[in-house]
């Protein structure tokens, strides 16, 4: 995907405006598409697995919801920085760079979305009855037949939630992503970061207003859609 | 052959079960709430692994924990059906009925069994093949489980409480379908309940369950007529269970003939037509005793019997076991009726049942 190629900038916003905008969009989306998958097998291991360290691992994932953003930004910077020892791997095997570049402003907003995604699949998860799997497993289906014709329509609406909230967090994360992806306008300067960036110059105040505007439409159209599937998916799974 | 036997201790309750049933025939697990009947069905079914045990269906085991066979639920073929249905929310009906049957081994599909039209028609649940299971009623439901269990081709059906969700209305919506299908799948049944009409009229074998243990085992008719066994004899309606058909009807008297082994009753006038097979449970406190035959009495049955055993009932009352030709029957009676008439194993005797006993069955 061209991120230059995207959508017309409206008359209203400058290119550098618009710039963040796309950037906060791209963070959003690919933090959400990357984090998704990790986040439905993490609910459903700690709501339906009996395996040793479920706690250790259910605290792992709550992490980044109770620490100061700035540090898991700086433990990203010592794991995936050019000399840490996840950083090097990625820059020798596959020539990937994570510090300063978009792509590790979306894995600093995943991690920090991480737990807020797994709480909404998990808490839709616990609402699935597990008879239902039981029943499905005396009609014949194995474990992963199961588990996508039974358990992952149930918590479908679920994985929905988690998607949206992981999106709107995502548009909306600063400090990890200044800590580890640094302020670089046209590489991760998403919104937030340009409205900060705004406001510490003089005259930025109508990009800092024209930006929080943008900020506040986004949540909300997020919020009215996701409600408007909601509605849908429930009345298609039958609920 | 269904042979169970198991051993599973929980944290305030131990399972020590063990049982043999004929196959195809419908056994009854039968206790009160909490005797540990669902658990067992749920060990059957493969969803509970008991801490020592062993489940085997016409000598193949499913579960035996001494030789580490543990076949998994999913390849067991056990169609349970269970107490809430249990359909899945966001499947119609037909994929729901399905579901099992696309699972189902192939060379089983092609097998004998119940297509899925004749399935269908069996329930009467073509009227609801495109609706959702929140739209159907709880009645309806249970047919459809029922339906999708079947068509999954099992080797054992298994029925948790089928009808116990169910008011007295849609349980007899379900129980002539039940009734069928023990006639006309000819798949072994592993029936819980704590309801004992269910039981009279679907049960071959009666396995009594009580705080987790098997009280008694057998034949239905042979454990209903035993007076040592207070689950079923501290009822209001303990009483022999007698499988009859039905001989003829007399329209004019409103009165049907049922033939059993050893006699014939006459009863209030019957829907069944001639032939039907039923059961009837005659209750100990619908049975009165004479020691000669009575003359100018309004009860048509007269049944000549011999006393086989007393027992007590009650403080001041006493079951008295008769046996009519090979079939046995109960009756109840006061301890001083037994003192007046002088009553005694091996005397002979009239049993007397009014027609209009039969009003419940």
């Amino acid at each position: 995907m061209n991120p230059s190629a995207w959508l017309a900038p409206p008359a209203w916003l400058t290119p550098d405006e618009w710039q963040a905008v796309r950037i906060s969009l791209i963070v959003a989306s690919r933090s959400t598409a990357f984090g998704l998958p990790l986040a439905v097998l993490a609910a459903y291991a700690l709501s339906r697995g009996r395996f040793a360290g479920r706690s250790v691992l259910d605290a792992l994932v709550l992490l980044p919801l109770v620490m100061p953003p700035v540090v898991i930004g700086w433990g990203l910077l010592l794991l995936f920085g050019v000399r840490g020892p996840l950083g090097s791997l990625l820059q020798d095997w596959f020539g990937v760079r994570l510090v300063f570049t978009t792509a590790g402003a979306a894995l600093a907003t995943a991690v920090m979305a991480f737990p807020l995604m797994v709480r909404a699949i998990r808490l839709s998860l616990e609402g699935v009855d597990p008879g239902l799997e039981a029943a499905a497993r005396t009609l014949g289906a194995g474990p992963i037949d199961r588990f996508v014709t039974v358990t992952l329509p149930l918590m479908a609406p679920g994985i929905l939630a988690g998607a949206v909230i992981a999106f709107a967090a995502g548009l909306g994360e600063f400090g990890a992503v200044i800590t580890f992806a640094s302020n670089i306008p046209g590489e991760t300067q998403t919104l937030p970061l340009a409205i900060y960036a705004a406001t510490q110059v003089p005259g930025g105040e109508a990009t800092a207003a024209k930006l929080s505007a943008v900020s506040f439409s986004l949540a909300i159209a997020g919020l009215l859609l996701s409600e408007l599937i909601a509605r849908r998916m429930r009345r298609l799974l039958g609920m | 052959m269904l042979e169970v036997s198991l051993r599973h201790r929980f944290s305030a309750f131990a399972l020590d079960v063990s049982f043999s049933a004929q196959t195809p025939g419908v056994t009854a697990l039968f206790g009160a709430s909490g005797s540990g009947k669902s658990t067992v069905l749920s060990i059957v079914a493969g969803l509970l692994r008991p801490q020592a045990g062993r489940v085997a269906l016409d000598g193949a085991a499913l579960l035996d924990t001494a030789a580490g066979v543990d076949v998994p639920a999913e390849r067991r073929r056990c169609g349970v059906v269970f107490q809430d249905a249990k359909l899945l929310p966001h499947l119609s009906v037909e994929t729901n009925l399905r579901y099992g049957a696309r699972r189902a081994p192939r060379s089983e599909i092609t097998g004998a069994g119940p297509s899925f039209a004749e399935v269908v028609d069996l329930l009467g649940i073509a009227p609801l093949l495109r609706r959702r299971p929140r739209a159907l009623s709880g009645g309806e439901r249970q047919r459809v489980a029922l339906g999708r269990a079947l068509l999954s081709r099992p080797r054992l059906l298994l029925m948790d409480e089928p009808l116990a969700a169910l008011d007295g209305g849609r349980k007899a919506e379900i129980l002539p379908f039940l009734d069928r299908l023990r006639d006309v799948a000819g798949v072994p049944i592993l029936y819980v309940t704590h309801a004992l009409d269910e039981v009279d009229r679907l049960a071959d074998t009666l396995v009594l369950m009580e705080a987790g243990r098997v009280l008694a085992a057998g034949r239905l008719e042979t454990l209903a007529a035993r007076t040592d066994l207070p689950a079923l004899s501290g009822r209001r309606d303990a009483g022999a269970v007698l499988s009859c058909t039905v001989q003829a009807h007399d329209i004019a008297r409103g009165l049907t003939g049922l033939g059993f082994l050893g006699g014939e009753l006459r009863v209030p006038l019957r829907i069944e037509p001639a032939g039907t097979r039923l059961r009837l449970r005659l209750r100990a406190r619908d049975v009165a005793v004479a020691t000669e035959a009575p003359r100018g009495i309004s009860s048509h049955n007269i049944l000549p019997g011999t006393i086989t055993a007393i027992a007590p009932a009650g403080p001041h009352e006493a079951f008295v076991t008769l046996q009519v030709g090979p079939t046995p029957l109960l009756a109840r009676l006061t301890r001083d009726s037994v003192g007046t008439l002088g009553l005694a194993p091996g005397m002979a005797v009239f049993a007397l049942v009014k027609s209009t006993a039969f009003d419940h069955g």
